[in-house]
């Protein structure tokens, strides 16, 4: 299962990498390795487990979801299909309304998941296109149940800070969100709630973890102008190439509008 | 062919030959069929039932679309905002629009209107078409059967939902069902609609020739379109835009266009001539357990519609006329045919089949029809013609990552619930989170939402908008630099300047962490909202502050003042 592990685990593997593997397949169907088991029933469900495991490498010009031009220094490759990305610190909801926007615009589906406060108004003037956003207001027994639904259709989904997965529930997510190259958002508690801690650290990490660290308003004064732009300081570090920590500044919202 | 009275249950087969009579068969061939339509005013207030004197107007898309006579009294006609409406009548009851319940209520005049014809289409609620063929020859002519059917109506409206001024109703008789439309219309305006019209055979054109062109629009909404471009090219009467060489419209407007001329010069689209009635693309279902509530059915009915579309889509073909069978384990049985100008959706299906179960079991102020729960559901394409791309699929296209999409949300309502699957639509409005409102999925029509507005919305506070905006407004204390709390004057003059949040009034003095200086403010901006009404009037101020947290975090609030209360509205996230 050299080939699944590769298909299932790489983001950009090369397909050069992935020839042996792909040579290996159809000397194991044909029973070259193992002539003596199996019948023809059990090769054709071999085959079909191997199919299966394979299908994602022809589909390697789609793994990965476009971002608006603005984002590019922050996802220099755009939204890895099937990855984690999760958002902390004050702005991440912005942040995730931006990370949305390439992605409904460019034909994608989005789900949003325990994320009643999201200000819509917000999201059309980040770039989100509404007419593929659909919002489930699920209560947190069958969150569970919802969220693998729509992990399994929609190319976005965003978890919202109402909802908080434990660890194996994430752990299934993320495993499934992998294999169908679904993207999975997670936004953490938002700082202005206060009361609650986040301890969502039980699961598995995300693949990227966009954290903004500083933030600064520009526009309002001492009672004069109002709220046009904000300078964001995003760290940037997790898995699969981003593994070296990075600091971008962004504008967000950006003042030009 | 003889009417029997109170024939809910036929067998959808023989409707299939009527129509197919009623379509092309007996006299020339070709000929247009001749049709009796129903069309009663302000049918979403009568729908609502307000005593007369009560004002009271439907809203859609924030523009009037129905109104009571005591309102239209006051000057509220359709078309007016909501604004304009209430600064003509204060007192003016408004109502969101509600097409089920307009059907639902629809539902009683159909009712009476079975029993002198057998064969009604529904075209939306207040507007119903009967063929006369066979009706008129029973009940003693045109004229005699468009009388009865006025008074049945109105029997059936002033009794069955106890409306107590005079509904105005049109009833007129003409060559076509789109004809008999636009002659409805026009007896509904002549004279409150006291005498039905019944224009002779042939003689339609001659009748709608000087209309204004502005009546297509009760069309539809292409229709609609197109009048304007008429109207702007000098052609006002529909006579005048009859006159026009048919190759010439045919050029200019399209197919669309083509086919407006034609009513407009008396020839009715022919129904299609399909050879064989298309017997094999109906589909059905049973369902075990029966389905004792509305929302159960309507979600099978759903699949069912889903199944339709796509068999008409594989062929080609679109329908425009479609029966819906429903049936009871109690032996009970209703059908009901569905029109619509342009082809049905399978959303819009969906949505029919739904309104006729919710009037057929009764909810509201309509009376149960049924006994037992629906165990049979079956649709009937009665109409098909090529499809000429007017056809949507749901999500406004058939993408097939829209079609993933809604299979999905599909099976999460029935793991939450049909209305816990929301979609944002637009609706306008002052505060952050007025502008955008969640309904769900079921009840929208994807394909025709509205997800942008024309921005910006006057009073609203300019751009960007905050992230997340908090469902329950929480309070919080906004303080001075001698800690007294701050407050805006009647001039909207804040009495002195905030230096500090205290984000969570409750948690005491020792709870000094939510405490947070004011790094800079903006504002404030003044709101005064229904200032004549005793009820709904809200004065309220906004505040944006910029607060100052640890280590170069800043954060932005939108924060309202309301009856001396300071309240966290919105967070710029």
């Amino acid at each position: 299962m050299v080939a699944g592990e590769l298909a299932s685990d790489g983001g950009a593997v090369p397909r050069e990498q992935l020839r042996p593997a792909l040579r290996a397949v159809p000397s194991i169907t044909r029973g070259s390795i193992d002539p003596v088991r199996g019948d023809r029933s059990e090769k054709l469900a071999r085959l079909r487990e191997l199919a299966g495991d394979l299908s994602p490498l022809t589909l390697a010009r789609e793994r990965s979801l476009p971002v608006l031009s603005s984002l590019e220094e922050l996802l220099p490759d755009g939204l890895q299909r099937g990855s984690t990305v999760a958002f902390r610190g004050a702005g991440s909801t912005t942040l995730a309304q931006a990370v949305m926007a390439g992605p409904t615009r460019a034909g994608s589906w989005a789900a949003c998941v325990g994320a009643s406060t999201m200000g819509w108004a917000a999201a059309v003037e980040a770039g989100v296109e509404l007419e593929r956003v659909a919002v489930i207001r699920s209560d947190e027994g069958r969150a569970p149940a919802v969220l693998a639904a729509l992990v399994d259709a929609f190319d976005l989904v965003l978890i919202g800070p109402e909802h908080r997965p434990d660890g194996t529930e994430m752990r299934r997510l993320v495993a499934r969100a992998r294999e169908r190259g679904a993207v999975l958002l997670k936004l953490a508690d938002h700082p202005g709630r206060g009361s609650r801690v986040d301890g969502g650290g039980a699961g598995p990490g995300p693949d990227v973890e966009l954290v903004c660290e500083s933030s600064s308003w520009s526009g309002p004064g001492e009672g004069w102008g109002s709220l046009l732009a904000r300078r964001v300081t995003i760290s940037v570090r997790g898995r699969r190439g981003f593994d070296r920590p990075r600091r971008v500044d962004l504008w967000l919202p950006s003042p030009d509008r | 062919m003889t009417p029997p009275p109170g024939s809910v249950v036929r067998d959808p087969g023989e409707h299939l030959d009527l129509a197919l009579q009623n379509g092309r068969g007996g006299g020339s061939e070709g000929a247009p069929v001749r049709t009796l339509a129903v069309c009663c005013a302000d049918w979403p207030v009568v729908a609502i039932g307000p005593p007369a004197d009560r004002p009271v107007a439907v809203m859609a898309a924030h523009r009037v679309i129905a109104a009571s006579p005591a309102a239209r009294a006051e000057g509220v006609v359709a078309g007016l905002r909501r604004r304009e409406a209430q600064a003509r009548c204060p007192s003016v009851e408004l109502h969101d629009s509600d097409e089920s319940r307009d059907v639902r209520a629809f539902e009683a005049v159909l009712a009476a209107l079975e029993d002198l014809a057998p064969r009604l289409e529904v075209v939306e609620a207040g507007r119903c078409l009967v063929p006369t063929r066979g009706p008129s020859r029973y009940h003693g002519g045109d004229r005699a059967l468009a009388d009865k059917v006025l008074a049945a109506v109105r029997r059936a409206v002033e009794a069955e939902l106890d409306v107590a001024w005079p509904v105005t109703v049109g009833v007129g008789i003409a060559d076509g069902p789109r004809a008999a439309g636009l002659v409805a219309d026009e007896a509904r305006r002549r004279a409150s609609g006291a005498a039905p019209i019944v224009v002779a055979p042939g003689a339609t054109a001659g009748f709608l020739s000087p209309l204004p062109v502005s009546r297509l629009e009760v069309l539809g909404r292409e229709p609609a379109e197109l009048v304007d471009v008429l109207r702007r090219l000098g052609l006002r009467t529909l006579g005048r835009f009859a006159a026009l060489e048919a190759p010439d419209v045919l050029a200019r407007f399209g197919a669309r266009g083509a086919d407006l001329h034609q009513l407009a010069s008396g020839r009715e689209r022919l129904p299609p001539l399909v050879s064989a009635a298309p017997v094999d693309l109906r589909v059905s279902m049973s369902l075990d357990p029966p389905a004792d509530r509305v929302d159960r059915a309507a979600f099978a009915a759903k699949a069912l519609a889903d199944e339709l579309h796509r068999a008409l889509g594989s062929r080609g073909l679109a329908c425009s006329r479609v029966l819906v069978v429903a049936g009871t384990d109690a032996g009970d049985r209703i059908e009901r045919l569905w029109r619509a100008d342009g082809a049905l959706s399978a959303a819009a299906i969906a949505q029919r089949v739904r309104w006729q179960l919710e009037g057929w079991l009764g909810s509201g102020r309509t009376r149960s029809r049924a006994h037992g729960g629906v165990d049979r559901l079956e649709l009937v394409p009665d109409e098909v013609r090529p499809d000429d791309g007017l056809q949507l699929g749901f999500w406004g296209g058939t993408s097939e990552a829209g079609e993933r999409a809604l299979r999905a949300l599909a099976r999460v309502q029935g793991l939450v619930g049909a209305d816990r699957v929301l979609v944002p639509e637009w609706q306008g409005g002052r505060a952050p989170g007025e502008r955008y409102r969640l309904v769900p999925i079921d009840a929208v029509d994807l394909s025709a939402r509205t997800t942008t507005g024309p921005e910006p919305w006057p009073g609203s506070l300019p751009a960007p908008s905050p992230a997340v905006v908090w469902p329950e407004p929480r309070p919080v204390d906004v303080l001075d630099a001698a800690g007294r709390r701050v407050g805006v004057g009647g001039r909207g003059l804040i009495s002195s300047p905030p230096t500090s949040v205290r984000l969570n009034p409750g948690a005491g003095p020792a709870g000094a962490a939510g405490v947070a200086s004011v790094r800079a403010w903006a504002g404030p901006w003044c709101v005064d909202e229904r200032w004549w009404d005793a009820v709904g009037h809200r004065r309220r101020a906004r505040l944006q502050v910029v607060l100052a947290g640890p280590d170069g975090h800043e954060t932005a609030h939108l924060l309202t003042l309301e009856d001396g209360r300071w309240w966290l509205e919105a967070t710029y996230d």
